[in-house]
């Protein structure tokens, strides 16, 4: 599904990530685990295609296509999603208006026709039952006057939304309380085909308890120093990120 | 009491440098922006440059008008003669040279006594107002529209006049009301807008060329839309468009307007009025779609829009609203304006204006409170991108009379890049305790990280901006009939095409 090969990304003149290989394969669920600052936003973000991030040196290929010749609109309709780790609000522009035209964007590059009116509301109605949405957030703008679960929980809907092959979740666990971290989780768990992979981003084994990882990833200072399996988020969670550091040394 | 209040957004970094289109295709696009942007080939007979009495004379002549109107001519050039070219907006309105415009262009002077039918008409002009959209043969129109034509200084064409006088309607040209008609013009010419109204009103008063009349009868619900769509052709004319509507007791009429122009590299003169009058019980909605051509990139060139439009609400219960979508010309200057005389008369101006590159729009609306218990609603909506200046100034009156008068204003302005300015400038003018006024203004701002967030749900960046301005300029866009309101959503894509990097 996803190569990353010897990835070297900056911001400004600040050089975040350092060499990053990672390979994902279809149905699996990375989790990335790291210290503030050690680069895990800065992955995900280049793995969409934010232009606020540059990439120096390495390759992404997404299904055999190179994503990084990609715009990052081509990205997200060929499949791949980000959860924000803070969603914007988009004043003026109804959530019903916002996910009619992602939808359609996404059919158009599968050459499917555009929905229907009916069955786009039909799929909305379905779709926020999943994640048991309120119906009133959708009569609003995008995330305007949303709280901090509320957008999260609106996330993991656009995902059921957009259907994409793979996701990102980037902190989704942080400012959700251990209820809503449940629906959140119930709900991407819900979404999982046996084709989708993923890769969590996070400081806790909390979430992890929810959505089952197959790898765990270690990133410092732009660089991943230790992989692992669900055991070695639980070892991370008792004893932190020091001894890690140390082996390095 | 007495309330001015000025406020002010601007969000402009003075930079010297253009900073570089981030990629090939948002400058490719950028620079195709304007569609009307052709010219017509077409015999036109062009009076001589320069403004003196003997042009004001033979403009009057060439019409075939009678000797009171000549008087009315003459009467506001020489007072415009001792104006100055008023300086007080937020504009960068450049000398205007009028020695060196030409006051009078006619596209049809082939025939004699001007076009009556189709067959007439240079084929040229049918295909300029086919490519506009604007089809001049009735079988082809929009359906429910009739359309007054005007190119330059003179009407081409109206259509459905005869289906209209049925109901006893008159839509024409004004020049041909002049004739017809002399004295339901000169019942109610200059009474809205008076020569000595302002600088530009004085020099419209003085030349103006051609408009629209409409009169609605008593009790008449005018059947169709009516409009007129003014065109700006020859080189180094000036168009003076003047319209008149008088809707009389217990009426309705909705009427359209809309402009287009050729890309030219000199600022092109557009100094128009437009007056309404309104009795008892009747209702007027006037919309304007305003694409003038805007300039080029860089600032050259553009239509230089200096309009005075006002409505006088004379009867009791009588109603009028504005709503314009303005996305054209370089610089914008225009206060369509309501004066509420008549008891319980109510006013709307919902306005939306846009200006990208290197455009200036000062633009808004005055509200005059005469009579008891009347109402006005005030929505403007400003977009500014690029190096734009886009001002909001609306006066809202209340006489001492007014007992019970209302106003609500809301004014927003949305921004797009840091280099364009935004800025609001309500007064407002109480003279009687019982009127209710309120005022509320916003300033927000397209960020990147609102583009991407669209951009990752697989929106693209010009979609995203469409999305948000559309969603933004809604309440506003609502309110134009149907056809318009289509045509209002697509231009505001196209005209900020190209502005978010």
């Amino acid at each position: 599904m996803l190569q990353i090969k010897n990835l070297h990304a900056k911001v400004g003149d600040k050089e975040i990530l350092k060499g990053i290989n990672l390979t994902i394969n279809d149905g699996e669920i990375h989790a990335v685990m790291g210290t503030n600052g050690a680069g895990k936003s800065t992955l995900s973000n280049v793995i969409v295609g934010n232009p606020n991030y540059e990439v120096t040196e390495g390759s992404i290929l997404f299904n055999g296509q190179d994503l990084l010749q990609m715009s990052p609109e081509e990205r997200a309709q060929a499949g791949v999603f980000l959860s924000f780790q803070a969603p914007v609000e988009i004043p003026g522009v109804s959530m019903t208006n916002f996910m009619r035209a992602a939808v359609n964007a996404r059919r158009q590059a599968l050459g499917k026709e555009p929905l229907k009116s009916t069955d786009f509301l039909k799929l909305m109605r379905e779709k926020r039952k999943l994640v048991e949405i309120d119906q009133k957030l959708m009569n609003r703008s995008v995330n305007e006057g949303f709280s901090g679960g509320e957008r999260k929980r609106n996330e993991i809907f656009q995902m059921a939304m957009l259907d994409p092959t793979f996701c990102i979740l980037d902190e989704t666990d942080s400012g959700l309380d251990v209820d809503a971290l449940r629906i959140v989780a119930d709900g991407f768990n819900k979404l999982r085909t046996a084709e989708t992979s993923a890769i969590v981003i996070t400081h806790y084994q909390r979430l992890l308890d929810y959505i089952r990882p197959d790898f765990v990833h270690v990133l410092i200072d732009g660089r991943i120093v230790k992989e692992g399996t669900a055991d070695l988020a639980r070892q991370i969670e008792e004893t932190g990120f020091d001894w890690i550091k140390e082996e390095l040394v | 009491m007495k309330n001015n209040n000025e406020q002010q957004n601007n969000n402009k970094e003075r930079n010297n440098e253009r900073p570089q289109e981030k990629n090939e295709f948002v400058r490719s696009v950028a620079e195709k922006m304007y569609e009307f942007g052709f010219t017509t080939d077409v015999h036109t007979e062009i009076i001589d440059k320069g403004l003196n009495e003997d042009v004001v004379r033979l403009i009057s002549q060439k019409k075939g008008e009678p000797e009171w109107l000549l008087q009315f001519r003459l009467d506001a050039y020489r007072y415009w003669l001792t104006q100055q070219q008023p300086e007080w907006g937020h504009v960068h309105l450049p000398e205007i040279d009028y020695q060196a415009i030409s006051y009078y262009a006619d596209p049809t002077a082939k025939s004699k006594k001007g076009p009556e039918t189709v067959d007439e008409i240079d084929p040229e002009l049918m295909k300029t107002f086919d490519k506009l959209g604007i089809p001049l043969e009735e079988r082809l129109a929009l359906s429910g529209t009739a359309v007054d034509a005007v190119m330059d200084s003179v009407s081409v064409k109206t259509t459905f006049k005869e289906k209209l006088s049925e109901k006893g309607i008159i839509f024409c040209s004004i020049s041909e009301a002049v004739k017809q008609y002399p004295d339901l013009v000169r019942q109610y010419l200059g009474t809205v807008v008076p020569p000595r109204d302002n600088y530009f009103a004085a020099l419209n008063s003085a030349v103006f060329s051609d408009g629209s009349f409409v009169y609605i009868p008593k009790n008449t619900r005018c059947p169709m839309e009516l409009s007129t769509y003014f065109r700006i052709n020859a080189r180094n004319t000036g168009q003076f468009e003047r319209t008149l509507i008088v809707c009389d007791e217990g009426s309705y009429v909705s009427y359209l307007e809309g402009c287009t122009a050729p890309m030219r590299d000199e600022n092109q003169l557009h100094a128009a009025i437009v007056e309404i009058v309104i009795n008892d019980h009747a209702e007027v909605k006037y919309s304007t779609v305003q694409n003038w051509y805007p300039g080029d990139a860089e600032g050259k060139g553009g239509v230089l829009n200096l309009v005075t439009k006002r409505g006088d609400l004379r009867g009791v219960n009588s109603k009028l609203s504005w709503t314009q979508v303005e996305t054209g010309s370089a610089i914008t200057w225009k206060y369509p304006s309501c004066v509420l005389r008549g008891d319980n008369s109510q006013a709307e101006f919902y306005s939306v204006a846009v200006t990208n590159n290197h455009q200036e729009a000062d633009t808004g609306t005055k509200m005059i409170h005469l009579g008891k218990n009347t109402r006005s609603t005030i929505i403007s909506k400003g977009i500014s991108a690029g190096y734009s200046e886009n001002s909001y100034r609306g006066l809202v009156r209340v006489g001492k009379q007014a007992d019970g008068a209302r106003n609500y204003s809301s004014c927003d302005s949305l921004l797009l890049g840091s280099n364009c300015g935004a800025h609001t400038f309500p007064y407002m003018d109480i003279h009687n305790n019982t009127a209710t006024v309120e005022h509320e203004a916003t300033t927000s701002k397209i960020n990147e990280d609102q583009l991407f967030y669209c951009n990752q749900r697989g929106i693209s960046t010009e979609e995203a901006v469409g999305l948000i301005v559309n969603g933004y300029a809604k309440d506003v866009i609502n309110k134009l009939p149907m056809e318009f309101a289509v045509e209002a959503q697509k231009l505001l894509n196209v005209s900020l095409e190209g502005s978010v990097g």
